[in-house]
């Protein structure tokens, strides 16, 4: 019990940003109508890609060969994941603004 | 002096990477608020992709670590254009339809990103416990579980996406075993169990076998999780481990400190769920009935429907009864955008709006492949937006409808989900194409649907069938009407 309060005490800030986020995420897209499921879906696919920023971080401070070449592969994946994400996702939006004119 | 002048501009470097951070997170939440109002969707996309870039360019140029900047930049910046080249080569050549897959792979790269970076990170963080002067006796910490748990998940919607991908392509059929539901729970439990000893292991220097069977366990786990469920459920899954990959990339934002990380991943952590949870009830099945998996099991009704006949509408007929209609009610289904017919579709309204028809979509919101998809294949044959009408609306109007045809649909149409509680399906709100006067069927043959369930509408007093290709009977179709 104790050591889990102490966690808690030690990542507090993030715990909060963690159970903020939860809800928010919750509440940004509840009212989302059926048409967008499928580009919200990719939209928040490409966010997830944040994840690259970590992966930025290890090459970054590589210390050795093989954790610059699994940074390399780690950083064209996340690479991947951002790009084709966002493109996809404005490949899909542009034809609904297409035929709104 | 000197060092204070250096600590000046180490606490500006930081501020301003915090700052980008701050920044990254607003633009992603009011990305995805953009995003889920058609209006406003395009550039909330944009939005949240400006944010990444800018999450992205602050860390290369003022992240430190021990005081010391990123390194290796030139073959990050390598790393970058390569992954950016490929990534938007392959978003530019994909066709709408194949749309499911490529989100999947995508899903996969995140995934398997976050996994690499924990791979890397546990080596780091044992060495280190294990070479302090009071070496620790555990790994329990918060370093600890964010590594594994980032490890765990992003392993899991690694491989799972790369099955997915292999479903929705058509590479990878389902197997459904009774026997792969207890691997598949055996392999849950080994897992958590895994990661709980692996937390409580005394840290030895370069000790690294068990992280590396722990990932591999990870990896089949998600092989096993996705394999038994049905192809028709795919879309419910990606969205499932799309929240995964953001639970993962937050686990990496908790281990570095990282605010864009922690709250991007969240975001997109909860909101997945909700999504996921959406779409399952837009199907009204709950979660756990899709992952454990009722379809498949397909009821008695198949074997009653073998005997029935169905009659068959000339060409001519059809031309004939949809231009004198008033109102049709087109239904389309993903056999439309595979046959590649959107277009011929569209004309198909054209010509009939020309000759005084009033023609609509009833869209289902799982129509395609995945809920929404319908519209964007629509969009992409510039079908107006008024002209797709929702489900519900769309069940309203059926009375006063003419003609309903129906074209590559057939699960959401099939009446089973109203009166047959055997069927696997029953329970799912469907489109009530039987209220209409009249209901056509274009189908190729009488093969049953994406989920293999017997349709009963097809054998319907009221229902004409219209067999061939999608595309080709579309285009005879209007040149049909053309020549009235």
């Amino acid at each position: 019990m104790e050591d889990v309060l102490k966690f808690f005490l030690e990542y507090k800030d993030m715990i909060f940003i963690i159970v903020l986020s939860v809800f928010l995420g919750i509440e940004v897209i509840s009212h989302v109508p059926a048409v967008l499921h499928t580009p919200l879906m990719s939209g928040s696919n490409a966010i997830h890609g944040v994840v690259i920023i970590g992966a930025i971080i290890v090459m970054g401070h590589a210390e050795n060969t093989l954790s610059l070449i699994l940074g390399f592969i780690a950083v064209i994946l996340g690479t991947l994941n951002v790009v084709g994400g966002f493109v996809v996702t404005d490949r899909m939006l542009e034809m609904f603004k297409k035929k709104k004119k | 002096m000197e060092t204070i002048t250096k600590l000046i501009e180490f606490t500006d470097q930081i501020s301003i990477l915090e700052i980008s951070y701050l920044l990254a997170s607003i633009l992603f939440i009011l990305g995805l608020k953009k995003l889920s109002h058609p209006a406003t969707a395009r550039s909330g996309n944009l939005w949240a992709a400006a944010g990444m870039a800018a999450a992205i360019l602050f860390t290369i140029l003022f992240h430190q670590k021990d005081g010391q900047p990123i390194g290796n930049v030139v073959w990050i910046v390598v790393a970058l254009a390569i992954g950016s080249f490929i990534g938007w080569y392959a978003s530019i050549k994909v066709k709408m339809t194949a749309m499911p897959q490529m989100v999947s792979i995508f899903n996969g790269m995140g995934g398997a990103c976050a996994a690499l970076i924990s791979l890397m990170e546990f080596p780091k963080m044992q060495n280190h416990l294990a070479s302090l002067a009071e070496p620790a006796s555990n790994m329990l910490g918060g370093e600890g579980i964010a590594i594994l748990l980032g490890l765990m998940i992003g392993g899991v919607s690694f491989a799972g996406s790369m099955i997915a991908f292999g479903k929705l392509d058509g590479r990878i059929g389902d197997i459904k075993h009774p026997l792969l539901r207890i691997v598949n729970l055996t392999f849950l439990v080994v897992l958590l169990v895994a990661l709980f000893l692996i937390l409580f292991m005394k840290p030895q220097a370069d000790h690294n076998l068990p992280i590396y069977l722990f990932a591999a366990a990870a990896l089949i786990y998600g092989v096993t999780f996705v394999m038994p469920i049905g192809g028709a459920d795919m879309p419910v899954v990606i969205s499932l481990l799309n929240s995964f990959t953001g639970v993962a990339a937050a686990m990496g934002g908790f281990l570095y400190g990282n605010q864009a990380m922690l709250t991007g991943g969240i975001l997109v952590g909860s909101s997945g769920t909700i999504l996921t949870i959406l779409m399952c009830n837009a199907m009204n099945r709950s979660l756990l009935n899709v992952i454990i998996g009722a379809f498949g099991v397909a009821g008695a009704a198949g074997a009653e429907a073998a005997d029935k006949t169905v009659k068959e509408i000339s060409l001519s007929d059809a031309a004939v009864l949809l231009s004198y209609s008033q109102k049709v009610y087109i239904v389309p289904g993903y056999g439309l955008a595979v046959a590649q017919a959107q277009h011929l579709c569209h004309e198909l309204d054209n010509l009939l709006a020309g000759k005084g028809v009033e023609v609509k979509y009833a869209i289902h919101p799982v129509a395609g492949r995945m809920p929404g998809h319908m519209n964007v294949l629509l969009a992409e044959a510039d079908v107006p937006y008024e002209k797709l009408v929702e489900m519900e609306d769309a069940n309203n109007e059926m009375s006063n409808t003419d003609v309903v045809i129906v074209i590559g649909a057939n699960d959401v149409v099939n009446p089973a989900a109203e009166d047959d509680p055997s069927s696997p399906i029953y329970g799912m709100p469907i489109i009530k194409a039987l209220d209409a006067k009249n209901v056509i069927v274009m189908k190729r043959s009488m093969a049953a649907g994406y989920a293999a369930i017997p349709n009963n509408l097809f054998y319907h007093a009221k229902n004409r069938m219209l067999f061939g290709d999608a595309k080709a009977t579309l285009q005879k179709l209007v040149a049909e009407i053309k020549s009235l």
